[in-house]
């Protein structure tokens, strides 16, 4: 605490000499300045670092599903050890990488962007950042315990999740602190938008990203407690006796399904509606024109985020649920593919007639695109519950999630890296390395993602340590993609560090079809921005 | 990877080719379902084709377009930015087009939901019970009423581990098939015995959840004979990806001789409940029922896994009172244990296999438990 007072009074102190809004002096040095900071931006940083950090982790994770994988037969661990693989993968992921890379964006870009000189609850802002890292020591750790770590999908279905040992126990409570931490930073967030906007920045004149993360906050804050209601009933089922979720007792395994699909149904458009508003802020930059069709942008994303609601038991197509729930959740499904639509086609017609550079942000922007697009298509496969119940629990829907989610999410994160980079950091990244990490990621992805359709449709089920001998061929293909596109990562963390470390001096501005607010702060962005806020016309 | 494997991706790369491809039978490289054996499978199958072919027209339409954006409006080309943001006769058109096309694949995916839902009028009814990690067939009504078996894969534990050769029906195979004839209309009652398990025979376009506690149907009516194979498709544990579903489907008057052949077989082995055995005997039959339902979890050398399933060799259970020790077998763990309850099977198989477990590797109670005393249990 002594460095946040230090902090202050330095603040205060000299405040009066250098008139108001001269706060050059900087952060406090050493490990406190960490442990105490309530600067949006050292909370920014660190969340992108703990997501990185979790996101080598899954991606670990994911090496040794898919070197279990590469042949047909165990080689390299029992089937048990496997199942607590593909469960923490998917979780970390998540939980740990995912989400918590988009509020690291949310702490550096929101203020910046509207004209705040901070987030609005600085205090709380540390204590959402610092509940990630015991939660992400539960979920390793558990694999330490008897037992090992929770087995049974990240979705952790009972009765199999009540079977498990402690590493469940402990999978539980990581949830529960991260769950904790998401609604924290999201009422932050919607707080700081609502409250802290600049003079003139009226709510229809807010960078796309902030409308989009101002909407994913009203989701999280909708969801999260449910989760955190569900997996508490887990834990009361496993050590209290109640039978929630067992049949012999009264309760509803399948009940378990429906509020956990309430949570998480939402939860996937949490993890790409800032990736649209992240592309929303690239393209236009990069192709030199304003974004085509803005207020269509924002229905659009509302809708999605409404119509995400009710639309959670297609994760459920197979469990039996009677013809006219079947029918009402493929049609409100089917339903979100209208909006999602609208943004696909708005994004082309921002690129029409632009006139277009292609620096890696703007590669990642079009690799989204095209990528997210055929996991779009394969969502719409999906919906169609003929079809789906086919694809249901195959590599089809491991296929169709990681279009989504890697070369959609993902790929909007390392395009919004690349993209602001320069501001973060005050140096250019290496622009031939950032297009080398654009292209070994782009074609890995495929060749790790692609064949893996295939393997569902031919009837390969997912969460398989072992598949007959058929699916040979595909899988060593599919795992040679992914070992490529783990290492390609590599490539990502080089520029990042030669990033920060140094490189040419970036201006202010160093897209030149840039407009939004954060570039017209010096670069690297000072400390504290925005003191006397901007006024927007 | 060989070349063949090289020329295969590349072909892949072509949707058009990929619709050609679809009939073929189950290979390496098979990229689309299973050839279809029932109506339901094929409207399913003809469903995704149609899907793929608007998938791939408006694939084509949205990056047709922006790929000649891309070639021509760049800024290395000198190309002048256009000012335009907005269009409101586009939008609304773009907005509205996606609801017909929608509606087109809603229309057919429906009437075939109603279709898969009406499991009425079957000709034969059998119930499927998933266990942890095997299936549990009972014919209920129709021909072949009365038959009941446990249905196991065929693929041993050294295949698995390497250490004995793959045949081409690795993972494929189960020692019992259910089997059911051309052309009738079954209907399946699917449930299960611990976790959730999904029983699915993609050739017959059927996938349903099994869930303790509860019944679910569903309906297949077979168009031609062969065996047709399927995997548990809900994650149920460590041997998940080891419990195939394999359907054989025979012409009626050889599944008329196979169920005169199944009743004859019961008729032999049904026991008198009351006939003692003795400790060898039992301890014989013990170890085969060892193997088949309680080695995957506890080893066939009553070692366990530490951490996850207890050890037998040497456990209280296995040495203390036979009375809680039946009682587990029977009736399974304690509310939330991963021990499930093996009710399912015979007094004998019970009385055996619990003789075994007090007898086996270093347990060496003595105690023979006969037929009757599980019966009595029972009551």
């Amino acid at each position: 605490m002594a460095a946040v007072h230090d902090d202050h009074a330095h603040g205060h102190g000299h405040g009066h000499e250098h008139g108001h809004d001269d706060h050059a002096h900087g952060p406090p040095k050493g490990m406190m300045r960490w442990l105490t900071t309530t600067n949006h931006k050292d909370i920014g940083t660190m969340y992108l670092w703990f997501s990185f950090s979790m996101f080598i982790v899954g991606g670990l994770m994911a090496f040794g599903i898919r070197a279990e994988l590469f042949q047909p037969g165990m080689q390299l661990m029992t089937p048990e050890f496997f199942n607590s693989l593909t469960t923490n993968h998917g979780l970390i992921m998540v939980f740990g990488a995912i989400m918590p890379a988009f509020v690291g964006f949310a702490n550096w870009q929101v203020p910046m962007m509207i004209g705040a000189p901070d987030m609005a609850f600085a205090r709380m802002n540390n204590w959402s950042f610092w509940l990630l890292p015991p939660a992400a020591l539960l979920l390793v750790s558990a694999f330490f315990v008897p037992g090992g770590a929770g087995a049974g999908g990240w979705t952790f279905y009972p009765p199999l999740s009540i079977q498990m040992g402690m590493g469940m126990d402990m999978m539980i409570f990581a949830v529960h602190i991260l769950g904790a931490s998401s609604i924290m930073g999201s009422i932050n967030i919607i707080t700081t938008i609502l409250n802290m906007r600049a003079p003139g920045m009226t709510l229809m004149k807010m960078p796309l990203f902030v409308w989009t993360w101002l909407i994913t906050a009203y989701l999280l804050v909708l969801v999260m407690p449910v989760l955190a209601g569900t997996v508490t009933m887990l834990l009361t089922d496993r050590h209290f006796g109640t039978n929630f979720f067992n049949a012999a007792g009264g309760g509803d395994p399948i009940m378990f399904q429906h509020i956990f699909w309430f949570f998480g149904h939402p939860e996937v458009y949490i993890m790409i509606l800032p990736a649209f508003g992240i592309i929303s802020e690239i393209l236009p930059t990069f192709s030199r024109k304003p974004l085509f069709g803005y207020s269509s942008m924002v229905y659009a994303t509302a809708s999605i985020a409404i119509l995400s609601c009710i639309v959670w038991a297609h994760h459920m197509f197979t469990v039996g649920m009677p013809v006219t729930a079947q029918l009402f959740f493929m049609y409100a499904t089917m339903l979100i593919a209208v909006p999602t639509g609208v943004k696909v086609f708005n994004w082309t017609a921002t690129m029409w007639q632009g006139s277009m550079s292609f620096e890696t942000p703007m590669l990642f922007a079009i690799g989204f695109i095209f990528l997210f697009t055929i996991g779009g298509f394969s969502g719409v496969v999906c919906a169609v519950i003929p079809v789906d119940i086919q694809v249901q629990e195959t590599y089809y829907v491991i296929a169709h999630f990681h279009y989504v989610l890697v070369s959609g999410s993902l790929f909007a994160l390392f395009g919004g890296v690349y993209y602001w980079l320069p501001k973060w950091t005050g140096h250019m990244y290496d622009e031939s390395l950032g297009k080398l990490h654009f292209w070994l990621s782009m074609v890995f992805f495929n060749v790790t993602f692609f064949v893996q359709h295939f393997l569902g449709l031919a009837g390969m089920p997912r969460r398989v340590p072992d598949y007959a001998l058929q699916f040979a061929d595909f899988n060593m293909i599919s795992s040679i993609g992914a070992f490529g596109f783990g290492l390609s990562q590599l490539v990502f963390l080089t520029v990042v560090v030669k990033c920060i470390c140094g490189g040419k001096k970036a201006e202010a501005k160093p897209w030149d079809g840039a407009t939004t607010l954060e570039w017209d702060l010096p670069s690297p962005a000072p400390y504290h921005s925005w003191v006397t806020p901007p006024v927007v016309k | 990877m060989s070349s063949k494997a090289v020329a295969s991706l590349l072909g892949t790369l072509s949707i058009a080719w990929y619709s050609g491809m679809a009939m073929a039978a189950a290979h390496p490289y098979q990229l689309n379902f299973q050839q279809p054996n029932s109506t339901i499978a094929q409207q399913t199958y003809d469903q995704h084709i149609m899907l793929l072919w608007i998938c791939l027209a408006i694939f084509v339409g949205v990056f047709g377009v922006m790929l000649y954006s891309l070639i021509n409006h760049r800024k290395s080309k000198g190309y002048k930015a256009a000012n335009f943001h907005h269009s409101t006769t586009v939008e609304i058109i773009w907005t509205v087009i996606p609801f017909i096309i929608l509606f087109a694949m809603a229309y057919p995916a429906t009437k075939t939901v109603i279709a898969m839902k009406d499991t009425s009028n079957p000709d034969i009814t059998v119930k499927v019970t998933g266990y942890q990690w095997q299936w549990g067939y009972d014919y209920l009504i129709g021909e072949g009423a009365g038959i009941s078996f446990i249905s196991r894969s065929s693929t041993t534990l050294d295949q698995r581990n390497n250490k004995a050769p793959k045949d081409e029906f690795y993972m494929l195979r189960a020692d019992k098939p259910m089997v059911v004839p051309v052309g009738k209309r079954v209907r399946v009652l699917i449930t299960s015995n611990d976790v959730i398990h999904a029983w699915w025979v993609p050739a017959f376009g059927i996938k349903q959840d099994a869930i303790p506690g509860f019944i679910r149907d569903a309906w297949f009516q077979a168009d031609r004979a062969g065996i047709f194979v399927g995997q548990c498709t809900e994650l149920c544990g460590k041997d998940h990806g080891f419990m195939p579903i394999v359907v054989e489907v025979m012409e009626p008057a050889q599944y008329t001789q196979w169920v005169a052949e199944q009743k004859a077989q019961s008729a032999t082995t049904v026991v008198d409940v009351n006939k003692v055995f003795t400790l060898d005997e039992l301890k014989a039959e013990g170890e085969k029922v060892y193997a088949g339902n309680c080695a995957a979890c506890h080893q066939a050398n009553g070692q366990g896994i530490p951490g996850t399933f207890v050890a037998l060799d040497g456990s209280k259970v296995a040495n203390g009172p036979k009375a809680e020790h039946i009682n587990i077998v029977v009736n399974g763990g304690k509310a939330g244990s991963a021990m499930a309850a093996f009710k399912h099977l015979s007094d004998v198989e019970i009385a055996a296999v619990v003789t075994y477990e007090r007898n086996a590797w270093s347990n060496t109670t003595g105690d023979v438990i006969q037929p009757s005393e599980i019966n009595a249990f029972r009551k």
